[in-house]
C-alpha cells in the first residue's frame, strides 16, 4: 500500500534558504543542500523547494541548488515557483529536478500543463493551487503569491488540471497559511473526492496530528510542511509516528 | 575495471540515475566506471548498462530510436554478449512487446508482455501512483539484503501510471499493491527491469544499484 508522504518545503531566495531550520548539526543555516540533507537524514519522504523570488533574471541560483542537491539526496525533489514556460521546466527536471510545480502561469493558460505532461510525463506536473475560502464550501483560486483573485472556482480548477494532465495537486489554504490552526479539512476532502490524482495538503499545519487530520478526515495523499519542521517543533519523525499510530501507511526510516 | 553504461537517449533523470550510479559503484569493493554514452561502440563494449526512462512509453521509445545505431548496440551487448541489463521506470517497461499508452507502440520485446494502465479497483488509489510503496520480490541477486528474514519487504520510491503485464509469470521478479497487485519488477536471464525509481529510493535504492553492479546472471 502506498505510503503518506511527508515532504518538508524550504522556501528559498537567490540560492539560500529564508526560513531556516532548527537543526543544530548545520553548520550554514542558510545553505539549501545542507537542510536537504538534513531531511534526507531524518527520514523525509520527498522535498519541496519553493523559489519564491523567482524570475527569469535570477533563476540560475536554483538550478545550482537542485543540481547541488541532487548530486547528493537520492530522494524525490519538486521545485516550484515562477515556471512560466516548458523550458523553465525542462532546465529544473534538466538540474535534477523530479517534479516541478506550476502555478499563476498555469492559472492564466492551462495548456502549460499540457506541454509540460506532453513534454516530461504527467509525473513531473504538480499543479499548485492557492485557495482562499469565499463562503461556505466555496473557495477561490489565487494567483501571483495570494495576491490577486482570479473569480475561478477551486473545483473547477481542479477539474481543468485534471483535465490536462496534471500528475499532482499541491492544495494551499492561504486562510490557513502559517497560522498554524490545521489545515482546511473541508477544502481538501473536496478537493480530494474531486481529483483522481494524488492530493498535496499545505498550509496550517501547527503539530502532527494536523497532519494525521488531513490524511484521515481530508484526504490527503501527502502532508507538506515549512515552518514547524524548520524551528523544530515537529520533526519528520515524529510526524511519521503519530501517523503510523493513527493506523496511516507511512514509510519506516 | 568494470564499466556500466548509462544511456543516453534524452531522458530527463539521466543526472539522477548517473550520480546514483556512482554512488553505488563507490561502496563495491572493486573499482566499476560510470559512462553515459549515447555512442554504439561505447555501448556495445559496456559490460553492463542501464536504461533510464521518464516520460511516455511511445515518446521514449522514438527518443531511443532517434539515437542511430544505439538499439542495435544495445542488444548487441544484451542479447548476444549476455552483458546485465536494468532498465528503470520507462526504461523497464521498453523492454515489453508492447506499449498502450497514447495507442499501440512497438517495444524492445525483450520480455513478452504489454504496458498497459494503472486500473486500481479502490477509488482511494490515485493515479498517477505517486510515493513510496512495499516491494514484495522473490530472491534473486537484485534484491540481496533487501529482503529481510522477518518478511519485511523493502520500501521504493515509484512515480507512475502504467505497469508491465508480463505474459510469463516466470518473468516477474517483485508485485507491488496499489488497490490491486501490479508488476514492480521484471527478470529474465541477464534482463531486469524495475518499474520504482532506485535512484531515488536512497539507502534501498542505492543497494539495489550497488546490487546491479555485482550481478552475474
Amino acid at each position: 500500500m502506498v505510503k503518506v508522504r511527508v515532504i518538508p518545503c524550504l522556501d528559498v531566495k537567490d540560492g539560500r534558504v529564508v526560513k531556516g531550520v532548527n537543526f543544530v548539526s548545520l553548520r550554514d543555516a542558510g545553505d539549501p543542500v545542507e537542510q536537504a540533507q538534513a531531511y534526507d537524514a531524518a527520514g523525509a519522504d520527498e522535498l519541496m523547494f519553493l523559489d519564491i523570488a523567482a524570475s527569469t533574471e535570477n533563476r540560475a541560483s536554483m538550478y545550482d541548488v537542485i543540481a547541488r542537491t541532487a548530486d547528493v539526496c537520492f530522494m524525490p525533489l519538486s521545485v516550484g515557483g515562477g515556471v512560466r514556460a516548458v523550458e523553465d521546466a525542462r532546465r529544473l527536471l534538466r538540474s535534477g529536478a523530479d517534479k516541478v510545480s506550476v502555478n499563476t502561469a498555469a492559472v492564466e493558460n492551462p495548456d502549460l500543463i499540457a506541454a509540460c505532461a506532453d513534454a516530461f510525463g504527467a509525473q513531473c506536473v504538480v499543479a499548485a493551487i492557492d485557495a482562499k475560502q469565499t463562503s461556505p464550501g466555496r473557495w477561490e483560486v489565487f494567483t501571483y503569491g495570494g495576491r490577486k483573485a482570479t473569480g475561478l472556482d477551486v473545483l473547477d480548477y481542479v477539474a481543468t488540471v485534471v483535465a490536462k494532465g496534471a500528475g499532482e495537486i499541491l492544495l494551499t489554504s492561504m486562510d490557513r497559511d502559517g497560522v498554524k490552526s490545521g489545515y482546511d479539512l473541508e477544502l481538501l476532502a473536496a478537493v480530494s473526492r474531486t481529483a483522481p490524482i494524488p492530493v498535496i495538503a499545505s498550509g496550517g499545519a501547527g503539530s502532527a496530528q494536523h497532519m494525521v487530520q488531513a490524511v484521515r478526515d481530508g484526504g490527503a495523499d501527502a502532508v507538506l510542511a515549512a515552518s514547524i519542521f524548520h524551528f523544530g517543533e515537529v520533526s519528520v519523525r515524529q510526524a511519521k509516528a503519530e501517523l503510523a499510530a493513527a493506523g496511516l501507511p507511512v514509510r519506516e526510516v | 575495471m568494470s564499466t556500466v553504461a548509462l544511456i543516453d537517449y534524452g531522458s530527463g533523470n539521466l543526472r539522477s540515475a548517473e550520480k546514483a550510479l556512482i554512488r553505488a559503484a563507490g561502496t563495491l569493493p572493486h573499482a566499476c566506471e560510470v559512462v553515459v554514452s549515447n555512442d554504439p561502440e561505447v555501448l556495445a563494449r559496456a559490460d553492463r548498462l542501464m536504461l533510464p526512462g521518464v516520460g511516455a512509453f511511445a515518446a521514449c521509445m522514438a527518443a531511443l530510436k532517434g539515437r542511430p545505431g544505439v538499439i542495435e548496440a544495445i542488444t548487441e551487448a544484451v542479447q548476444t554478449r549476455g552483458a546485465p541489463f536494468l532498465g528503470v521506470c520507462v526504461g523497464m517497461q521498453l523492454l515489453a512487446t508492447l506499449g498502450l499508452e497514447f495507442g499501440a507502440h512497438t517495444g524492445l520485446g525483450w520480455i513478452s508482455g504489454e504496458v498497459r494502465r494503472l486500473e486500481p479497483t479502490t477509488p482511494a488509489a490515485k493515479v498517477p501512483h505517486v510515493g513510496w510503496n512495499d516491494v514484495d520480490a522473490t530472491p534473486h541477486p537484485l534484491f540481496q539484503g533487501l529482503i529481510k528474514a522477518s518478511g519485511e519487504q523493502p520500501q521504493m520510491y515509484f512515480t507512475h501510471s502504467f505497469a508491465f503485464h508480463p505474459d510469463l509469470p516466470h518473468d516477474v521478479l517483485a508485485t507491488t499493491d496499489h488497490g490491486g497487485v501490479f508488476v514492480s519488477a521484471v527478470a529474465k536471464a541477464n534482463v531486469a527491469g524495475v518499474q520504482f525509481h532506485p535512484e531515488k529510493s536512497q539507502g534501498a535504492g542505492l543497494q539495489l544499484i550497488a546490487n546491479f553492479l555485482e550481478w552475474r546472471p
